[in-house]
């Protein structure tokens, strides 16, 4: 009989491979334990109870508004809280400002670094957060004198080792999420740039994070290179769930609207539904002719619809309950990098490595 | 001294991995019929307000003023 292992006893050879043994296969037994429990419970497909369903339409989405102004690659946008605004970052280091309605450029910030990866609004609308690159997420005031530099006001608050590949503001302007080509999300006091709590768990980059509906509670989904997507507890830093059935990397993630799924786009060319409560896959979205990597993904108001933008430069609109395409969008002529749906889901806006953005709407 | 160092860092994250799998397997699901359901219920309750799946009229829509000029 083995007496129990012991700290001392840690360090000796003949306990400490037979103790890495016994724990590998453990591991190897709750793999299989969670894909049993996961398959338990699988007893229909989401298209099958959306089967009855009146199917939808003819959708006409037609660009409204472009945004011209960026000297090279839109990597990623952000809309503000008043449904107007848009932030929008790129390769040649620009940050800038957009009054949607007029396409007006109100606010333009250089920065010290080339591919600004991120850019997030602040829900006050007074501030906006960026970061790629440099490592470093920083957040901008918002002068209402258009004559302000607005580097001089500057807040270094995230530090990464690697890119930074996301930021998101929390529920207030106090706080930042953020995600990196490091392996890590962290989350940040905006005022005194500390760092409140650090995530890990993924194997690789960390390339997209979504924060849950506020009224479902303190939760962010993230996706990586590891072909994962974690399910984080904000207070904890615990990964409280992960999903890893894509073939490549994540793209991006977005909560359905009511908290209790998100949808994943990956370079694997699909986008995936993933239901929280059943804790798996519940729909793919998918076509043979559509070879091209995800680059992002967003809801439409209802969750009926999602919006895909792709590498081969389209937009594929998905019926999200029966698994179905309802529509292509031809428009921008090099990859859609970014999409995000407008506050009011009255328009969705995509930014493109045509170095544009465009705003869309339904017509009818 | 270094080789034990090493050991003993596999050892944690093998540990960590067991920790976190159990946490994982210990979650409680809901069956796909029922978790589809509520989300095609959410989806239905919520379509007359998605202005990308109904449209709304031009009056409302900020990016589509109303039609008031004639091209000539």
């Amino acid at each position: 009989m083995r007496s129990p292992l012991s700290p001392e006893m840690a360090t000796q050879e003949v306990p400490l491979n037979e103790t890495l043994a016994h724990l590998k296969t453990e591991s190897e037994t709750l793999k299989l334990k969670l894909e049993e429990e996961r398959a338990k419970l699988h007893d229909v497909e989401l298209h099958q109870v959306a089967e009855k369903v009146e199917g939808l339409g003819q959708f006409v989405m037609k660009t409204r508004r472009t945004l011209k102004g960026h000297g090279n690659k839109v990597l990623c946008m952000d809309w503000c809280k008043d449904k107007r605004r848009i932030v929008s970052s790129s390769q040649d280091g620009k940050v800038i400002v957009w009054d949607a309605f007029t396409t007006n450029k109100e606010h333009a910030v250089t920065m010290p670094c080339t591919w600004v990866m991120a850019c997030a609004y602040a829900p006050s609308g007074c501030a906006v957060a960026c970061g790629g690159l440099d490592n470093k997420c920083s957040v901008y005031p918002l002068s209402l004198d258009k004559n302000e530099n607005l580097a001089a006001k500057k807040k270094s608050v995230a530090m990464h080792t690697n890119y930074l590949s996301a930021c998101s503001f929390t529920n207030s302007d106090m706080q930042i999420l953020t995600s990196s080509g490091d392996g890590t999300c962290a989350l940040w006091d905006v005022e005194s740039g500390q760092l409140l709590q650090s995530f890990h768990g993924h194997a690789a980059d960390v390339l997209c994070l979504d924060l849950a509906p506020s009224e479902t509670g303190n939760t962010f989904v993230s996706g990586g290179c590891d072909k994962k997507a974690n399910v984080w507890d904000m207070r904890s830093g615990q990964c409280i769930q992960s999903f890893e059935t894509h073939e490549s990397d994540i793209n991006s993630v977005r909560y359905y609207p009511s908290g209790d799924a998100f949808a994943s786009g990956s370079d694997d060319a699909t986008c995936r539904l993933y239901d929280l409560r059943a804790d798996r896959e519940v729909a793919i979205y998918s076509k043979e002719s559509i070879i091209f990597g995800v680059s992002s993904v967003d809801f439409s108001l209802s969750g009926r619809l999602l919006f895909g933008g792709y590498n081969d430069y389209t937009i594929n609109v998905w019926d999200v309950l029966k698994g179905t395409r309802v529509s292509i969008l031809f428009g921008h002529e090099n990859r859609v990098s970014t999409l995000r749906v407008s506050p009011d889901g009255t328009a969705f806006c995509t930014g493109s490595w045509d170095h544009t953005l465009r705003v869309w709407i339904l017509m009818c | 001294m270094s080789n034990n160092s090493a050991s003993n860092s596999s050892l944690a994250l093998a540990q960590k991995a067991v920790k976190q799998l159990r946490l994982e397997a210990s979650v409680r699901r809901i069956k796909v019929s029922q978790a589809s359901a509520e989300l095609k219920n959410f989806c239905l309750q919520n379509a007359n307000k998605d202005p990308l799946l109904m449209g709304v009229p031009s009056s409302d829509n900020p990016f589509r003023p109303p039609k008031s000029c004639v091209l000539l």
